[in-house]
């Protein structure tokens, strides 16, 4: 039998209009764009991935919100942002809006993410494979 | 914001705990229709039990949803099953599944910001399901291998002949796994990693 052959996508596709692509690939709507963070190591500002790393700075004041409370308890060690929303059953967008709070009212820190590069780092690459090899 | 404590799944076991060297993470997506196994990949070589992140988009007039009653707002609510794999007491991998679906694209700025790369499981009784999936990975420069999930009644193609109608060129990697091993799964992953060494060494990773 003869699988299916793929036609390479065409440049117009008038049937499926895309959403127009904001230029810093934020999707549009999204909450954290209006919560942006500032002190990443270059100065630039840096927005919370679903891999950045959080870690409670200290254990829940007393004039923490529940919620906040609950992010600090859970990232007493580092954890992603991806796995707070998951243990917290929390969106990811309503997520980053509790982080930055918690950033901003320095009761938790982002561990810088490793930002976007047109060419990954060979070390870093290494690095992965060898973590892999070791599984 | 609503919170409901109740709500919440139990925290991180004690052996889920990273260490507090975590420095950073690193992220690879595995892409892929409903039911051809994303979840049984993430879950075979997780160190963590597979976790859910949701997404919810609810706006109208994005464009993707727009065949279904434009007239209301639309709410999409996407899951994202992930797992983890720590590489270094410093650095962190996730693998996030995620459906292939067009009217799922609104997630993937955020996803694939960053990424690494990719991984297309396909499963051999609808691959027209990966096609779409595979143009727009393209279209956005994201480097990707095409796993082929080994499903006991599944048509088997030959390699060559996958390539021609996946329309993949010469360099991307196909290989077959059988996503329920965790070797199986490993497998894949090094092959994805050792596509993007190849790329970082030649320099032609855009």
């Amino acid at each position: 039998m003869t699988p299916p052959r793929r036609r390479r996508r065409q440049t117009e596709r008038p049937s499926s209009p895309q959403p127009p692509e904001p230029a810093d690939g934020e999707e549009p709507g999204s909450l954290e764009r209006l919560y942006t963070i500032a002190g990443s190591a270059d100065g630039a500002r840096a927005e919370l991935d679903l891999v950045t790393l959080i870690v409670a700075r200290s254990a829940p004041p007393p004039t923490a919100s529940p919620e906040q409370a609950a992010v600090l308890r859970l990232s007493a060690a580092p954890l992603s942002v991806a796995e707070l929303s998951a243990y917290l059953r929390l969106p990811f967008s309503a997520m980053t809006v509790l982080i930055t709070e918690l950033i901003a009212a320095e009761m938790v820190q982002a561990r810088a993410s490793i930002a976007r590069q047109a060419l990954p780092d060979r070390s870093l690459l290494e690095a992965v494979m060898h973590g892999l090899q070791r599984l | 914001m609503d919170f409901n404590g109740s709500d919440t799944l139990p925290g991180p076991r004690t052996e889920d705990h990273l260490p507090h060297t975590a420095q950073a993470a690193v992220k690879l997506v595995i892409v892929g229709g409903f039911g051809v196994g994303k979840t049984t990949m993430v879950g075979s070589v997780s160190e963590i039990r597979p976790l859910t992140t949701e997404e919810t988009m609810t706006q109208a007039g994005i464009g993707v949803d727009d065949d279904y009653g434009s007239e209301s707002k639309t709410a999409t609510t996407v899951a994202m099953d992930f797992g983890r794999i720590s590489i270094t007491d410093k650095l962190v991998l996730y693998l996030f599944g995620t459906p292939g679906q067009e009217r799922f694209w609104f997630l993937w700025n955020r996803l694939f910001e960053g990424a690494l790369g990719a991984v297309v499981l396909v499963d051999t009784r609808r691959l027209e399901v990966s096609f779409d999936v595979m143009g727009r990975l393209e279209e956005r420069g994201v480097p990707f291998v095409v796993a082929v999930n080994s499903f006991p009644d599944a048509p088997r193609h030959p390699v060559g002949e996958l390539r021609t109608a996946l329309d993949l060129a010469p360099e991307i990697p196909i290989i077959e796994c059988d996503v329920r091993r965790r070797a199986s799964s490993k497998d894949v992953l090094m092959t994805l990693m050792r596509f993007l060494h190849s790329l970082a060494l030649s320099g032609s990773l855009s």
